[in-house]
């Protein structure tokens, strides 16, 4: 089974987060970067899928020069190459223009799978695995909490809402956006780590693979939000702030 | 503008966020000037098109085919794209529901155009619609438009908008046109099979009083028993954001959030949570919100009452203290 996943960086979750002088996107000095975590649950299933399966894992990811750390990442927990999509504004695409992107880098590798996170933490979009499948012409299912694969089908489940879940079967080659929390990702070996160097990641540029930018719809602005609740702050030291909290609790908000 | 309303049902029941996304289509409409079309898509669903058109609106199309009785993102998308085709509409607006995430972006990209997803507010300002969406997991807004040709498509987020407050039509009924779609089950490659149910909900959430909510903040499932004291002593239940349930710190059905349950206590206490759009639509209705995180700018202060930024493992132990202190005296 070739297996392609999609994996991005986005900034570390304990990252203070400031809004760069253009107003559209945050400051990217001074941040760590992180595997985006949803990404990561697919990164696992992914290399589960191939342990029982035979075949390959490759990891890819779009972004600037940093993306490559998480590439590597995927290659010392047992991904077997990885393809970085350069781009160093690859912030500004749209979902479609994203999606076009890859798609693009990875029509001819034809995998049989192809996973993707349900979304990022950064944009949030969570279109991505969706417009995959539309564009390369494939089948898809979203928020998949297992997956049995025989004969070139997949019977999957999908989790619904408010703790219902649904079967479905979908052949094969196919995309697949993954529900965090379907399985525990390993960590990253040291063998793994000393393995991962050998390993090959193609760098290709996105502007080199001949996508028009049409975008649909444009950032204007982020900001802080605005806040629909005035909150009290309590201050103090832990024992006076107790006090503090409890009384009000009890004699202003009387739910105590 | 020509606003294009798709409802969505499953076995006959309403999934409810779509009354809340037709509360927005009306406001949006009104503003814009225009026309609202309600969509009814399914098989045997009339009944259902026949009460949204006790609703404010100017059309309801009922879509109904032997092959979108059961969703699936290829039946769904193919005849909606047909019904686009037909209404020709500038505006697309779905409810923002896993069933909707699944298929939407392929709609609109099936003709061409992009998604503004999971928007949780809108401003309407000289002639321009923009879309207020989250990002960075809530610790930013963004303004978006949409550029380029219509139709444009838009989901809003639950919980964005008030489903009580969507106007009952002035006169009556809108009426309700039948839209006929081609379908053959060739063009249909999932196969949906059985809805489920995982083990019953041992505890109902949406009962109790009081709920003590843990988040990432408290870091090991070794804390867990801190935040039932805690809950013991409040005479609450104890319940989480959706990673302590993935971790397996604390059963599945105490998650609170869009993946979990939706609750609406008297006192709803987050203790290291900080406030992601799926966990708030789960508890922002609940009457009084206290929460405690280390970072001032977490979004969970945004909606609550009585904020502070501090470590829990520092204030827990004290409240614990206070409330010991108050039942002896």
């Amino acid at each position: 089974m070739k297996i392609g996943v999609c994996v991005k960086q986005v900034p570390a979750k304990d990252a203070p987060l400031a809004i760069d002088a253009g107003g559209a996107w945050i400051r990217e000095s001074d941040i760590g970067f992180e595997t985006n975590e949803p990404d990561g649950f697919a990164l696992e299933e992914a290399l589960r899928l191939k342990e029982k399966h035979q075949g390959e894992v490759v990891a890819i990811s779009m972004g600037p020069e940093r993306a490559k750390q998480t590439i590597k990442e995927a290659l010392a927990k047992g991904a077997d190459r990885g393809i970085h999509i350069a781009d160093d504004q690859f912030y500004k695409l749209d979902p479609l223009g994203s999606a076009r992107s890859l798609a693009a880098a990875i029509k001819d590798e034809n995998f049989d799978l192809l996973l993707t996170g349900l979304q990022s933490d950064d944009q949030g979009f969570g279109q991505t695995g969706v417009l995959l499948a539309e564009l390369l012409g494939r089948p898809h299912a979203t928020i998949i909490m297992q997956i049995e694969v025989a004969d070139g089908r997949m019977k999957l489940k999908r989790e619904l809402e408010a703790g219902w879940f649904q079967w479905v079967e979908l052949p094969l080659p196919a995309v697949l956006s993954i529900q965090s929390g379907i399985n525990r990702p390993r960590y990253a070996t040291l063998k793994g780590i000393v393995t991962a160097k050998k390993k090959e990641i193609a760098t290709v540029a996105r502007a080199s693979l001949g996508v028009t930018d049409s975008p649909t719809q444009h950032v204007e602005r982020i900001y802080v939000p605005q806040k629909t609740k005035k909150t009290e702050f309590i201050t103090g030291q832990p024992n006076e702030i107790a006090a503090k909290l409890i009384e009000k609790l009890k004699h202003e908000a009387r739910v105590l | 503008m020509r606003i294009l309303l798709i409802t969505e049902q499953r076995e006959g029941k309403w999934n409810k966020v779509s009354y809340e996304t037709l509360s927005a289509a009306q406001q949006i409409v009104q503003q814009a000037q225009g026309t609202l079309t309600g969509v009814v898509i399914g098989k045997g669903v009339a009944a259902l098109a026949d009460e949204l058109a006790g609703s404010q609106l100017d059309e309801v199309l009922l879509v109904e085919h032997d092959l979108l009785e059961k969703y699936t993102p290829d039946g769904f998308s193919l005849a909606l794209r047909q019904v686009i085709e037909g209404a020709k509409p500038d505006l697309v607006l779905l409810p923002h529901t896993y069933q909707v995430r699944d298929f939407a972006p392929k709609l609109a990209a099936s003709v061409g155009r992009g998604m503004i997803g999971d928007s949780i507010a809108y401003r309407y300002e000289n002639g321009k619609l923009i879309f207020v969406r989250q990002m960075f997991q809530g610790r930013t807004a963004a303004d978006v438009v949409f550029l380029g040709d219509a139709p444009w498509v838009a989901t809003f987020q639950a919980g964005a908008f008030r489903a009580d407050l969507a106007a009952k039509h002035a006169s009556g009924k809108a009426p309700i046109k039948s839209v006929h779609v081609n379908l053959t089950p060739d063009q249909i490659r999932t196969k949906p099979l059985e809805l489920f149910r995982e083990a019953k909900q041992a505890v109902d959430l949406t009962q109790a009083p009081i709920l003590i909510s843990v988040g990432r903040g408290i870091k090991a499932p070794e804390n867990i028993p801190l935040a039932e004291k805690l809950a013991k002593l409040m005479g609450g239940e104890i319940c989480a954001s959706r990673p302590i349930c993935d971790e397996g710190w604390l059963p599945m059905d105490r998650q609170i959030g869009s993946s979990g349950q939706t609750v609406a206590p008297k006192l709803y206490f987050a203790l290291g949570i900080s406030g992601a759009i799926q966990h708030l639509v789960g508890m922002k209705g609940s009457r009084t919100i206290a929460a405690i995180n280390k970072d001032q700018n977490a979004p969970i202060f945004e909606v609550a009452d009585y904020g502070v930024v501090g470590d829990l493992f520092e204030i827990v132990p004290a409240l614990i203290e206070e409330l010991e202190k108050n039942k002896a005296g």
